[in-house]
């Protein structure tokens, strides 16, 4: 078997309708290959979790820009007016979510974990229609966790295993969200020989990624 | 100095040597500039670094260094990159000693609201129910009044950020420290009577015998 494939291929696997975790903070970080082939073989009825919308034409602004997105789990969209006239158009189903709970949930999805509990949102529409719990006498919100069909990662350098490290504020999300899909797709800056990514520089594990898009198509 | 820059002049002097501190997008980012030479503050960009040199020329080729804004940042000697699981565990797990954040709307209970208006403008939350819920001290920064509509109001109209009290409130006008009682004058600015703060704020304020002024150049 071998992990490395096409870009086309990469995104083949992925069918209308299915749901994505893609990395990315105002689109630094963000798989931007996968996305523009995402929107290149017009995708659509995507579930995108992810923590903002970037800009139009930037990053996964490109598939709210392709109405690629039917539903969106998201903590800011401030900076994309073409995300909000979605929204408010009803055209794009757009769930708000407190960016640390985002980062949490995404993590329980991906460590096995029934949720986790947070202050965040609590007495605020944020808390509508979800349990609370106490501890010690402080009330907490739980918030569940967030799992999806695929990961799209970016990452600044792999080994053709597929273990991943990531650079500065590009790691954002990515590292939570290659724990997360049942399918974890990941692009590269740079591709190296097995062994040239020492054990302590190991960022996220070869065993999660199932495919790594190679360099050149 | 234009009133922002007021604002952030004030606000530089509520932060000590060795704190963490979050800066919010726009008013707040302008505190950095008046952090005194010398006092050592480790700024953190909730996107995933602490160390950030808010306002500084980026001093990397990289793009993949950035603030929260998505812009080019530049970091000191010593600062740590990290993922967005970490980032909110130093801001949700009480190592944030400040976070300084724009508002829409105060109340007296000291809740703020900064993150919609319903229908018009649904930017999200972002950030800033973490930082507010989570910060050792909240900081508001912002300005007194919307086209001369007051914002510190009995009880906010618009959803709140979090339900729980910020520690003080900063505008062009006043200092003002929300307490278990309400809401008090702590300070006016350069100027500015009593009497013009409590006509530009629908909020009770509680005015001690003597309201000092703001230690700001004017």
């Amino acid at each position: 078997m071998c992990k490395v494939c096409s870009l086309s291929r990469a995104v083949d696997q992925i069918p209308n309708g299915a749901s994505l975790l893609i990395g990315g903070f105002m689109g630094v970080g963000s798989p931007h290959r996968l996305i523009d082939e995402l929107v290149k073989q017009g995708k659509r009825d995507l579930t995108v979790i992810i923590n903002d919308t970037a800009r139009p034409d930037f990053g996964v602004g490109k598939l709210v820009d392709a109405k690629a997105i039917r539903r969106l789990v998201t903590s800011h969209i401030g900076l994309n007016p073409e995300t909000q006239r979605q929204m408010l158009a009803g055209e794009m189903e757009v769930d708000l979510v407190p960016q640390g709970t985002l980062a949490e949930r995404i993590r329980a999805g991906g460590t096995g974990l029934g949720g986790v509990l947070t202050r965040t949102g609590v007495g605020t529409v944020v808390a509508e229609g979800k349990s609370t719990v106490d501890v010690d006498g402080e009330t907490f919100l739980l918030e569940r966790p967030l799992v999806a069909d695929f990961s799209l990662i970016r990452a600044w350098r792999a080994d053709h295993l597929g273990n991943l490290q990531y650079e500065l504020t590009a790691r954002n999300f990515n590292p939570a969200m290659a724990m997360a899909g049942a399918t974890v797709i990941a692009e590269a800056g740079e591709i190296v020989p097995v062994g040239m990514i020492a054990p302590d520089q190991v960022e996220t594990v070869s065993v999660v990624v199932d495919t790594l898009v190679s360099r050149e198509d | 100095m234009d009133t922002k820059n007021l604002i952030a002049q004030r606000v530089a002097q509520e932060l000590k040597a060795g704190d963490l501190v979050n800066l919010g997008i726009g008013l707040p980012t302008l505190v950095a500039n008046y952090v005194p030479a010398g006092t050592q503050i480790f700024f953190q960009s909730e996107n995933g670094v602490i160390g950030m040199k808010p306002l500084d020329i980026p001093n990397t080729s990289s793009d993949s260094l950035t603030d929260a804004g998505g812009m080019p940042t530049s970091v000191i000697p010593g600062a740590a990159a990290f993922d967005s699981v970490a980032s909110f565990g130093f801001i949700r797990g009480g190592h944030l000693a400040v976070t300084v954040l724009g508002g829409l709307q105060v109340d007296e209970a000291g809740q703020l609201a900064n993150w919609m208006v319903p229908g018009k403008m649904v930017p999200g939350m972002g950030g800033a129910m973490d930082l507010v819920s989570g910060a050792k001290r909240v900081i508001v920064a912002m300005t007194h009044t919307a086209k001369g509509a007051p914002k510190i109001l009995k009880a906010c109209t618009l959803p709140l950020t979090s339900v729980r009290r910020v520690a003080l409130i900063v505008t062009e006008m006043a200092v003002i420290e929300p307490t278990e009682d309400g809401l008090m004058l702590r300070e006016v600015a350069p100027g500015v009577t009593v009497d013009d703060v409590l006509a530009a704020t629908e909020a009770r304020l509680i005015v001690g015998e003597s309201t000092p002024t703001m230690a700001v150049a004017a």
